[in-house]
C-alpha cells in the first residue's frame, strides 16, 4: 500500500507515529512524489495524525468488560441473531420453559421497538430485560452492559441475548457472548448463508428451525449446510422444530454442556483476577514503603 | 449495513483524537476497509456527511483505503487471494480457509488543524 501521508521530505508537516510506516519495508524517503494535500497553498497550520484506530474500538472494549463480567459469575452468553420471522422468539420461549427448573435463565431481548418480546418470555417465568434500540439496527456492547447492570442474572446461569432480526448488521458487534447462534429458518431460501454470509461467518451454532414444515416445502436441508458450511467449515448445525419440539434435546444438551464450563471455568477466571490484584497490591505497597 | 453505526464510532474517536493531540478541524480521514467487511462506500460517505454535520469534522474528506481479503489455506499452506467469504481455495478447492486480511475497518490517518 502506498504511503499517502508523507511530508518528509521539506519536514514541514510533523506526522506522528511515522515510524509505523517506516517499519513496514514499502515506504521510501524522498524518491516518491508528494501528496499535493501537504503542500497546497493556504494549509499551513495542517498536519497529518496518525491513528491506527479500529472503528468499532468503542464497542470492543465493552464487549471485553461484558466477557470479563460474565466469566467471573460463571455465566454462559449466547446472542441469538436471524432475520425477522425465523422463529427466534418462540424457539426462545421453548428453550427457557425447559431449562428454568435445571439452571438460573435470564434473556435480554432486543427489537426495534416494543416489550412484546421481553412480556413473552416473563410469561415463562424467566426475567427479561427489552432494550430497544429505535433507529438502531443491531444491539451494542454499551446497550448489553447496562442490561447487565440492571438485570444482574444469576451467577452460573445462562443469559440469552435475543438481538434485532436482521441477518446483516449484528454480526459485526461483539456483545461478549461466549457464542452468536444463528437461527435459519426452513422457509427462508437454503442459500441465505451465501447472501448473508459475514452472520454465518461469526456465528459457532446454526439452528435449522421448523423442520416440520419440510414435507410442504422445497428446501434442501444438505444444500443449506453445505453453503454454510463452505462459509465457516466449524460451524455446528442442528436441526430443531420448537413448535413440535425435534431436535431439542440436543439444543438443550449443547446449553447445558457450555453452561457446565463457564461454571467450571468461574474458578480459574477468579484466581486470575485475585492473582492480579495481589500483585497490584504489592506493587503499590512496595510504592508506599519507598514513599515513607 | 451499519454504516450509520459506523459513523458515529468514527466521529466519537475523532472527538477523543481532538483532546489528545490538540487539534479543532478535521480536513481528510483516511479509512481502510477490508473487502469483507461488508461496508458499502456509498452508504459510508452519505452517512458521514450527516454525522459530521455541525462537527469538528464538518466537510471533511472521506478517503477509502480498501484492503484486498487474503487466507492462509489450512489443508494445502497456500496464502490465497479471496473476494467472498465462501470462496474456495484455488489451489486445493478447500474451504477450510484462516482470513488473514480483508476485514479491517479502521481509521489509518487524519489530516488535522
Amino acid at each position: 500500500m502506498m504511503c499517502t501521508v508523507c511530508g518528509c521530505g521539506g519536514g514541514e508537516a510533523k506526522i506522528e507515529g511515522h515510524d509505523h510506516h517506516e517499519d513496514n519495508g514499502q515506504h521510501r524517503h524522498g524518491d516518491e512524489a508528494l501528496p499535493a494535500h501537504v503542500h497546497a497553498p493556504g494549509m499551513e497550520g495542517r498536519r497529518m495524525v496518525q491513528i491506527e484506530q479500529d472503528i468499532l474500538a468503542k464497542n470492543q472494549r465493552h464487549a471485553d468488560a461484558n466477557r470479563r463480567y460474565l466469566a467471573e459469575q460463571g455465566i454462559f452468553a449466547l446472542n441469538l441473531v436471524s432475520s425477522p420471522g425465523s422463529g427466534k422468539t418462540t424457539l426462545l420461549v421453548r428453550t427457557v420453559e425447559a431449562l428454568r427448573h435445571r439452571l438460573p435463565v435470564a434473556v435480554i431481548e432486543g427489537d426495534q421497538q416494543t416489550g412484546r418480546d421481553a412480556e413473552r418470555i416473563r410469561a415463562t417465568g424467566v426475567p427479561a430485560l427489552q432494550i430497544n434500540t429505535g433507529k438502531g439496527c443491531h444491539l451494542d456492547a454499551h446497550m448489553v452492559g447496562h442490561g447487565l447492570e440492571q438485570m444482574q442474572p444469576l451467577a452460573g446461569g445462562v443469559l440469552f441475548i435475543e438481538n434485532v432480526g436482521n441477518l446483516v448488521c449484528p454480526s459485526a458487534f461483539d456483545l461478549g457472548e461466549a457464542h452468536k447462534v444463528v437461527v435459519l429458518s426452513v422457509t427462508e431460501g437454503e442459500d441465505k448463508p451465501l447472501k448473508y454470509p459475514d452472520m454465518f461467518h461469526a456465528a459457532d451454532l446454526m439452528l435449522l428451525n421448523k423442520i416440520d414444515l419440510l414435507p410442504y416445502l422445497e428446501f434442501d436441508v444438505h444444500a443449506c449446510i453445505d453453503y454454510a458450511r463452505r462459509i465457516n467449515p466449524k460451524l455446528a448445525v442442528l436441526q430443531v422444530s420448537a413448535t413440535r419440539g425435534d431436535g431439542m434435546a440436543a439444543w438443550l444438551d449443547w446449553i447445558e454442556k457450555g453452561a457446565g464450563l463457564a461454571r467450571h471455568d468461574r474458578d480459574k477466571v477468579l484466581w486470575e483476577r485475585k492473582a492480579a490484584l495481589e500483585q497490584e497490591l504489592a506493587v503499590l505497597q512496595s510504592r508506599l514503603g519507598d514513599a515513607n | 449495513m451499519h454504516e450509520l453505526a459506523l459513523c458515529e464510532g468514527i466521529l466519537q474517536a475523532l472527538e477523543e483524537q481532538a483532546k489528545i493531540r490538540h487539534f479543532a478541524r478535521v480536513h481528510a480521514v483516511w479509512l481502510e476497509i477490508g473487502v469483507l467487511s461488508s461496508v458499502e462506500p456509498e452508504a459510508l460517505r452519505f452517512n458521514f456527511d450527516v454525522i459530521t454535520h455541525g462537527t469538528l469534522a464538518e466537510g471533511s474528506r472521506l478517503e477509502i483505503v480498501t484492503v484486498p481479503a487474503q487466507a492462509w489455506c489450512l489443508p494445502c499452506g497456500g496464502k490465497i487471494s479471496i473476494q467472498q467469504y465462501f470462496d474456495a481455495c484455488p489451489q486445493c478447492g478447500s474451504h477450510q480457509l484462516q482470513i488473514v486480511e480483508g476485514e479491517e475497518l479502521r481509521i489509518q490517518q487524519l489530516e488535522v488543524e
